[in-house]
């Protein structure tokens, strides 16, 4: 077989594989499918409780997708001011480091004595976990444009608003979304964390749920439910980047 | 300035305020001192002088990190001098001076743009082409296309410019910095990472453009034979803190044909300037 058609399969191969290793392991060492349930019946699990999954699935996308949108709206602007002024970057660095390095799981019981158990603990905890690589990604973007690049356009009488117009956020673009998808998966965390502790709905309420009931294998099958929507998220944004930025991959543009 | 004067030798060169005399000058450093930083580290130039006149190519030579490109970015208003002052075209330069063009060793196309619209961008910034942008934008597109053929690079347009090698890279460069038509224009050592050949080849698309446009033009480059090839005039800096130690007339014919950097003539300019770049370097 060609080279590239094994490119192309890998990704399903690999799956397939690790899959196979799973439930072999499984059946080899007679694992209790209460300690580490094999594929199989994961599976069954899957089919068993397929409507619940997919509405608390469905609830879960969405939660994550509010909060992955307004941590792209924030993160987008407040990344353009920090990275536009070194006063703001100076400034702001080391409170949004801090801020950072704070653990979400502490922050959604605050949420919780501000909202209350419902919808807006888990969009809350996805925007704040995911929208600090956002900023810092496109800060970085705008700051590190090459001196030159600047200088041609100052030579030019160009304003602060030309260089970051022209030249900066274009620049940021691959940055923001190597970001998007760093924080999309954190998007996720941030949406579970906040169901499993202030939601009645949600694969993360349905984790709880399950693991106060030990359904061990819906548990996991929760879990696939949620690496499944995370490999969706990612593609949707690696197309939108191709689309965007393929300047940004060109040795692959050239060779293929 | 009593020590740079005496290294100066008189004959066969001219007394620094005689040139400038003889024409009006179109670029004039005055005894210009800078210093990186707000400290009181060693300055990048210390009582720098020159004059360069309307149309002339001039060429700055000196060994490495004399602060050549520091002069350049003090003649383009990039950066404020210390002390001393600067004018250009009869005007002290206060801010970034629009009537210049530049290109540097890295061309610093933007690879988002292909290599047209990077052409285009100097019309996008510089008054009065911006506002017109929108009614003149097919004439600008012929102006661009119009260079790009001047330089060889016809039919490149659509390329990004990281599909284009090195050369054509410099070229297209060339041709941006040229395309707001600016009155003085600003190499910094635009061939220096250029194979032998290519670069030749771009000296005489240079020496082309000057004489067609009329254009100023300050070369800053390391390279003396490209230096003499190319300039009215050379000068010669100090090693840090840099000064112009020496000035030297290019006298051969225009137009000049490549043959010429053959000849021994040519070679003892270079040789000559050599001298001062080594006493320059001792010095240090």
């Amino acid at each position: 077989m060609k080279r590239s058609l094994w490119l192309r399969l890998a990704p399903y191969l690999f799956t397939l594989g690790f899959f196979a290793v799973w439930e072999i392991a499984c059946r080899a060492f007679a694992i209790s499918s209460f300690i580490l349930p094999p594929p199989s019946a994961i599976w069954a699990a899957l089919v068993q409780y397929q409507k619940p999954l997919y509405t608390n699935a469905f609830h879960t996308l969405w939660m994550t997708t509010a909060g992955f949108a307004l941590s792209i709206v924030f993160g987008l602007a407040l990344g353009l001011l920090v990275g536009s002024s070194r006063l703001i970057y100076a400034g702001l660095n080391p409170l949004l480091v801090g801020f950072n390095s704070i653990p979400k799981v502490a922050v959604v019981p605050i949420l919780v004595i501000w909202f209350g158990v419902g919808w807006q603990p888990p969009v809350l905890t996805a925007f704040v976990i995911s929208f600090f690589p956002i900023v810092v990604n496109v800060a970085t973007g705008l700051a590190t444009i090459e001196p030159e690049t600047e200088d041609v356009l100052k030579a030019l009488g160009a304003s602060r608003y030309d260089i970051m117009t022209k030249v900066g956020i274009p620049r940021a673009l691959p940055f923001f979304f190597g970001a998007l998808k760093v924080s999309i998966t954190l998007a996720y965390v941030g949406s579970v964390i906040g169901e499993q502790n202030a939601s009645n709905l949600g694969i993360g309420n349905l984790i709880t749920r399950a693991s106060a009931d030990f359904n061990v294998p819906l548990i996991f099958a929760a879990l696939i439910v949620l690496a499944v929507l995370g490999v969706l998220l990612v593609a949707i944004v690696d197309l939108v980047e191709s689309r965007m930025t393929g300047w940004a991959r060109r040795s692959q543009m050239v060779n293929g | 300035m009593t020590a740079t004067c005496r290294r100066r030798p008189s004959g066969s060169f001219d007394a620094l305020d005689l040139a400038g005399s003889r024409l009006s000058a179109f670029v004039e450093l005055h005894e210009v001192t800078h210093v990186y930083g707000g400290g009181e580290s060693t300055p990048a130039v210390d009582g720098l002088s020159l004059k360069i006149r309307e149309g002339e190519f001039a060429a700055i030579v000196g060994p490495s990190g004399c602060g050549k490109s520091t002069m350049m970015k003090l003649a383009t208003g990039l950066q404020r001098p210390r002390r001393g002052t600067v004018i250009v075209a009869g005007q002290e330069v206060t801010q970034p001076i629009k009537i210049t063009g530049m290109a540097f060793q890295n061309p610093v196309m933007l690879p988002w743009r292909t290599t047209l619209r990077n052409l285009l961008l100097p019309l996008e910034i510089v008054e009065p082409y911006r506002s017109r942008l929108r009614a003149n934008k097919s004439d600008y597109v012929a102006r661009a296309e119009a260079l790009l053929t001047k330089v060889g690079l016809e039919g490149m347009g659509q390329k990004f410019p990281w599909q284009l090698s090195g050369g054509m890279q410099q070229r297209a460069s060339l041709c941006r910095s040229l395309i707001h038509e600016p009155k003085l224009l600003m190499l910094d050592e635009p061939f220096g990472a250029l194979d032998a050949f290519t670069r030749e080849e771009l000296w005489c698309v240079i020496r082309n453009l000057h004489a067609e446009r009329g254009i100023t033009v300050i070369l800053v480059t390391h390279d003396l034979r490209e230096a003499v090839f190319l300039a009215d005039r050379v000068f010669c800096m100090s090693a840090r803190p840099g000064r112009i130690i020496a000035e030297r007339e290019i006298d051969f014919p225009r137009p000049r044909d490549l043959d010429i950097t053959y000849t021994p003539e040519f070679a003892s300019v270079v040789h000559e300037l050599r001298g001062h770049i080594r006493t320059a370097r001792e010095a240090a």
